[in-house]
């Protein structure tokens, strides 16, 4: 009696193993062309597996002197871990003012936020690349970060976060002769650690991830992200193949190792910034 | 102790005012909100107007104004085949990946959600594509998935089931590329609006199951008439973001194909947003960059609109 339910439910398990091995396919095969010689991964023959490994193709990826992925993952580094904190603090303190401060002109504030969410993100480029270019900011690792620290989806997803927040924490904290400031800074922001955690690793993908801008903006080599650097690489006229998997293995090995542990941030975040309604 | 003997007579005028006093409360208002207000206004509202009047301008190499045309710019563009091309290529784009999309991340939640014991383990998998860059995504299926070569993934799977080898990216009739555009960004986007669902899922009363399996509904039944209508929020929502997503198009279709800047093989497909940044950073000309960022602008805000209304008809009863 008890195998029945169990061959009944046989059918998913398969379906979904062998989906979960389709997606996993790609993975695989960026380390297995990561591993193999230049010859073996141009040969007109199939191989599952490469034969020798080939590890010195991690080396040749920053010996090569036109793509300077040394420092370009440097760049993207500063970028992500940049953005992420202070873009979320940013989010944090103005979700907080307009979900708790009840001063006149807040629906105003919040309509001006609201605004900006209208505009698509990625038509915006010309027009940024407008301003940070007048402002000297072609080039420069600060042109990257700058426009991205203020995000408008972040600030409303704080407000709704503090809109359900309880208020007896900082009536506790007025009692004490905390000011607003201080509620913030010693209470608020403490108590905020899930939303923070979940909307920072998001925005650490996506600033990592981040390409139309950095292109734009990042045109010298020196100001370079991974993900640009790549690219490069990519269209490169003669491409070092086992050279460029090994660059893609090490560009995502940070947001897949960061995807395994903080999942359950991520998972929130995904789910918050779907329902934002 | 002077507020509270100062308490009796206030008026609810005089209460209005003190409120609207708080300087207090005010200054920090200000403090909180200061940054996302300045860093809006300076990056959104200051660099959308400047743009559009230099969309009124003749900008080449300069992003200056000073030269105006008038509506030059938006008649070369609404003129130029290379642009109306652009619009109906990621319309078409549009029309298969939505569809896909939208199917494919509601099949894998209902799949998931359905299994008992390692449902986290296959969320995972499902996930961690997510977590690729479409840099790295484009230089994966362009260089070993759909590399066109015998010992290319793609081919060699084919090959397996007796298919003769493709040159999936060069070929134009049929234009089987799509089946890489396609898959490249089903692979990367798939999980995330997986996990919207997967959370939809979860919001559901099982009791509305159980009164089904009184009633005697099959599976597709409770699936029809229980799961979907109970989805409807998310299913909007997902929808939009998907076809927001979709027609800002931009690195798969640059990485796969090039793009004509620095002088590579022309691309047989071009996307709105890879047409625009080759003329505003290729040929340096911003005012029609921002002429043609406006129009996108203004086509993404319309049909985002009229998909909100049309679904939010269709369902609602």
């Amino acid at each position: 009696m008890a195998v029945l339910p169990v061959s009944r439910k046989a059918p998913k398990y398969v379906l979904a193993s062998v989906l979960a091995l389709i997606f996993l396919l790609p993975f695989y095969i960026m380390v297995r062309n990561a591993l193999m010689t230049r010859q073996q991964v141009s040969s007109p023959d199939w191989s599952w597996l490469p034969d020798p490994l080939s590890w010195v193709n991690f080396g040749d990826l920053f010996a090569d002197a036109s793509v300077p992925m040394a420092h370009s993952l440097w760049n993207s580094f500063l970028v992500a871990v940049v953005t992420a904190p202070v873009g979320t603090l940013f989010g944090s303190m103005a979700g907080y003012a307009l979900a708790r401060i009840n001063v006149p002109g807040r629906r105003a504030v919040f309509t001006y936020v609201l605004v900006t969410l209208m505009i698509p993100q990625s038509v915006t480029f010309v027009p940024t690349f407008v301003v940070v270019g007048s402002m000297g900011g072609v080039d420069t690792e600060w042109g990257i970060i700058a426009p991205n620290l203020f995000s408008a989806f972040t600030v409303i997803l704080f407000r709704n976060f503090y809109l359900r927040f309880p208020v007896e924490l900082e009536e506790a904290g007025r009692l004490d002769g905390l000011g607003y400031l201080g509620v913030y800074r010693r209470l608020v922001l403490p108590n905020s650690g899930s939303m923070i955690a979940s909307l920072g690793a998001l925005m650490f993908i996506e600033s990592w991830n981040a390409f139309l801008w950095p292109l734009v903006i990042g045109q010298d080599p020196s100001s370079w992200t991974a993900q640009i650097a790549l690219s490069t690489f990519l269209t490169a006229q003669s491409v070092n193949l086992p050279a460029l998997f090994a660059g893609a293995l090490v560009t995502i090995a940070p947001l897949v190792a960061m995807f395994l542990v903080a999942q359950r941030f991520i998972v929130r975040g995904i789910a918050a910034s779907g329902l934002k309604e | 102790m002077t507020a509270l003997m100062e308490a009796p007579p206030v008026t609810v005028a005089a209460k209005k005012r003190r409120r609207r006093r708080d300087w207090r409360a005010i200054g920090a208002f200000a403090v909180l909100t200061g940054p996302v207000v300045l860093g809006l206004g300076l990056f959104k509202y200051v660099a959308i107007a400047w743009s559009f009047l230099l969309s009124f301008n003749d900008a080449r190499g300069t992003i200056s104004l000073g030269h105006w045309i008038g509506f030059d710019n938006y008649a070369f563009l609404l003129g130029d085949d290379a642009f109306l091309t652009s619009l109906s290529t990621i319309a078409l784009f549009t029309v298969f990946i939505v569809p896909i999309t939208f199917v494919a991340s509601l099949g894998l939640a209902v799949l998931i959600n359905s299994i008992k014991r390692g449902k986290a383990f296959f969320r995972t998998i499902f996930l961690i594509p997510a977590a690729v860059s479409y840099v790295v995504a484009a230089l994966v299926w362009k260089m070993a998935l759909f590399n066109g070569l015998p010992s290319g993934v793609a081919n060699f799977l084919g090959g397996l089931f007796g298919a003769d080898p493709v040159p999936w990216l060069s070929e134009t009739s049929p234009p089987v590329y799509w089946v890489a555009v396609v898959t490249l960004r089903l692979w990367l986007q798939v999980g995330l609006y997986m996990i919207l669902f997967l959370a939809g899922l979860q919001a559901i009363s099982p009791s509305l199951y159980e009164a089904g399996e009184l009633d005697g509904t099959t599976k597709w039944q409770a699936f029809r008439y229980i799961t979907l209508p109970q989805l409807r929020n998310t299913s909007v929502a997902v929808l939009l973001l998907i076809l927001i997503a979709a027609f800002q198009a931009f690195d798969e279709f640059y990485n796969l194909f090039g793009t004509g800047l620095s002088g590579t093989a022309t691309a047989p497909v071009k996307p709105p947003l890879v047409y625009l940044y080759d003329s505003a950073l290729g040929d340096q000309n911003y005012g029609v960059g921002s002429a043609g960022a406006f129009l996108l602008t203004v086509l993404i805000v319309v049909i985002t609109l009229l998909q909100g209304r049309f679904v939010g008809f269709g369902k609602k009863d």
